[in-house]
């Protein structure tokens, strides 16, 4: 009767530890949302900022942040790939994997404060690079690299064995085994990785603070020479992305509607989140169907 | 016509020389990645140890001074660097937020692999899957629009402090140690559970006297990450922790952490100066940290083994 007792009071209390954690989730999702929508229009989403008056939007910034996710990606998948495929396929079993694996889950649990001052030191200040969208995405890179790499690793070690085989008996070299072969099969796989490690990098402000810099630079969207100082897609302009606007205007505080801004920010932040969580399970379904045999099945 | 023969065989074909390129490939991404490691730790380390090297400043004072003023020079001619107000603010809010998180995350771990259905564990692990993703800035606003009121309410004080901090860190930590802990649990054999129930335990015996002990390597490993994630976080915690250089004597009490007057200070000094030095020292103790949490992990799951 005791133990019995006790065990029901107990799977009582993990139950309510269970419905807990999800009251907080609805709780921060539902409070982010119903603060923020309200902020959120046409106008909000496409006039530049304002410092001192009430009004301002979050244009200039969320092109910003969306400029800074795909140069980082450029710059961090093709690393990302090949480290990934030398640790699954090419990696002997020595001592030197084991130091380079080490080396990469300590920078995977850097903080992101750190390598950003990194990055400010050495492209920001050594190389003068300035404060510059190119400085942002190298230190978003350098946040990015160990996941995307432990992820596509994972995703190459997942595809059969027999694949390789198959791949190797046709007198085929490892290298285009992987490419041909392994590579389709791990796609599904990688596309999830690559689009989860996007929602993580455009919410990353801690990184960004002192590398791609704290003000957004006045922009011409007419302008599309990457050359030009007013144009959008200058690498080398100050670029204040979307959560580092959040960041700045709660910490500065100068800005009359700093609150509505941000919850406007905020919400605008969640949504793309929650789009890029919801696009990384559709993508790897999709193309997991499209590109093997699945729905024959 | 012979030669071409001879030629053919002795001169690599194309699959090998493609091979080759490939592996250099790879071989050449590895090593940036390797580059950018060494990197980080030699040039944090070395502007680190410049604020003791170049500018003399003692290293008893930085770990056991309480007066950050590396700008000023004290009364023994040697910089104001105690930095042991942000320390102590750091691993007031990392341990704290730990304990806080820990029984959730047991708890949360527990209803996933034993308790609930297909249907509950999909539910909480999306939910896990979405803290995961929600940015570290919105933490830090709804940490200033809802748990700094909250705490000024219901605890007294300005609301800005420790405690604060580390509700916030407790829920960007939970998806992380609950979803480390659900692999630990995950990992215990089956038999375990089988036998103890065999004999009679009750679900929760089994779950108390066998799962969690079977399992503890690897939830003591899930804390630790969370930890580590936590000394690190920044921005969110920048944002409600105060941010006065003051030893914390309570919870309610503004505080500062060192990630936070990293983030606030080194825009505000000249590089090369003693107070930016300072500051890079501040970066190389959480670099060491990340490290030292990182070789605690190694240590258990290597204990846990035997």
């Amino acid at each position: 009767m005791n133990t019995k007792l006790q065990n029901k009071i107990a799977i009582t209390i993990i139950k309510a530890i269970a419905i807990m954690v999800v009251i907080i989730l609805a709780f921060l999702i539902g409070r982010i949302l119903l603060q923020g929508l309200p902020h959120i229009s046409w106008h909000f989403l496409t006039s530049p900022s304002r410092a001192f008056t009430a009004g301002g939007g979050i244009g200039p910034q969320l092109f910003n942040s969306l400029y800074l996710l795909l140069l980082t990606l450029i710059i961090s998948f093709p690393i990302s790939l090949g480290a990934g495929i030398y640790l699954s396929e090419y990696a002997p079993k020595n001592g030197i994997t084991t130091v380079i694996r080490m080396a990469i889950e300590v920078l995977s649990s850097l903080p992101s404060v750190v390598v950003g001052l990194f990055g400010f030191l050495l492209f920001v200040v050594q190389f003068k690079l300035g404060y510059s969208i190119l400085s942002g995405a190298i230190a978003l890179t350098f946040f990015n690299l160990p996941l995307l790499t432990r992820n596509i690793e994972e995703s190459i070690n997942s595809v059969s064995n027999l694949q390789r085989e198959a791949g190797l008996a046709l007198g085929m070299s490892k290298w285009r085994t992987v490419n041909k072969i392994i590579l389709p099969e791990a796609l599904p796989g990688i596309v999830t990785g690559i689009v989860l490690s996007a929602g993580r990098v455009f919410g990353e402000a801690a990184a960004l603070i002192y590398t791609a810099g704290q003000s957004a630079t006045n922009v011409n969207f007419s302008n599309w020479n990457p050359f030009s100082s007013t144009s959008p897609l200058n690498l080398m302009r100050p670029a204040e992305t979307l959560a580092v606007h959040i960041w700045k205007i709660n910490s500065e505080g100068i800005m009359p509607d700093a609150t509505a801004v941000s919850a406007g920010a905020s919400a605008v932040l969640i949504i793309a989140v929650l789009v890029f969580n919801l696009m990384a399970r559709f993508l790897g379904n999709y193309l997991y169907k499209k590109m093997t045999s699945a729905e024959t099945k | 016509m012979m030669d071409k023969i001879k030629e053919k065989i002795q001169n690599n074909s194309r699959e090998t020389r493609q091979e080759l390129r490939g592996r250099i490939l790879t071989y050449c991404a590895i090593g940036l990645i390797l580059i950018v490691v060494i990197s980080i730790f030699l040039f944090v380390a070395l502007k680190g140890i410049a604020t003791f090297t170049q500018d003399k400043a003692s290293l008893k004072t930085f770990f056991t001074g309480t007066n950050w003023n590396p700008g000023i020079l004290g009364s023994d001619g040697k910089p104001l660097v105690g930095a042991l107000p942000m320390i102590a603010g750091s691993f007031g809010v990392t341990i704290l937020a730990a304990i806080i998180a820990t029984p959730f995350a047991i708890g949360t771990a527990l209803y996933m692999t034993e308790i609930a259905g297909k249907k509950g564990r999909n539910v909480l692990q999306s939910v896990i899957e979405l803290l995961v993703g929600i940015p570290s800035v919105v933490y830090g606003f709804i940490g200033l629009t809802v748990v700094v009121p909250f705490v000024r309410d219901h605890f007294g004080g300005s609301g800005y402090g420790i405690l604060a901090g580390s509700f916030i860190l407790f829920v960007m930590i939970l998806p992380t140690v609950t979803s480390m802990t659900v692999d630990a649990l995950k990992a215990v054999p089956k038999h375990y559970k089988s036998a103890s129930l065999a004999l009679g335990a009750t679900q929760w015996q089994t779950i108390y006297k066998v799962l969690l002990k079977a399992a503890i390597p690897g939830i003591l490993t899930a804390i630790i990450f969370g930890m580590a994630r936590a000394f690190g976080e920044a921005l969110a915690v920048q944002m409600v922790i105060g941010n006065a250089s003051l030893l914390p004597t309570s919870l309610l009490t503004p505080a500062s952490t060192l990630t936070s007057v990293l983030t606030m200070g080194i825009g505000n000094t000249v590089m090369g100066t003693t107070a930016n030095n300072a500051l890079w020292s501040l970066a190389l103790i959480l670099l060491l940290m990340s490290l030292i949490f990182n070789i605690l992990v190694r240590w258990i799951v290597k204990k846990g083994r035997m």
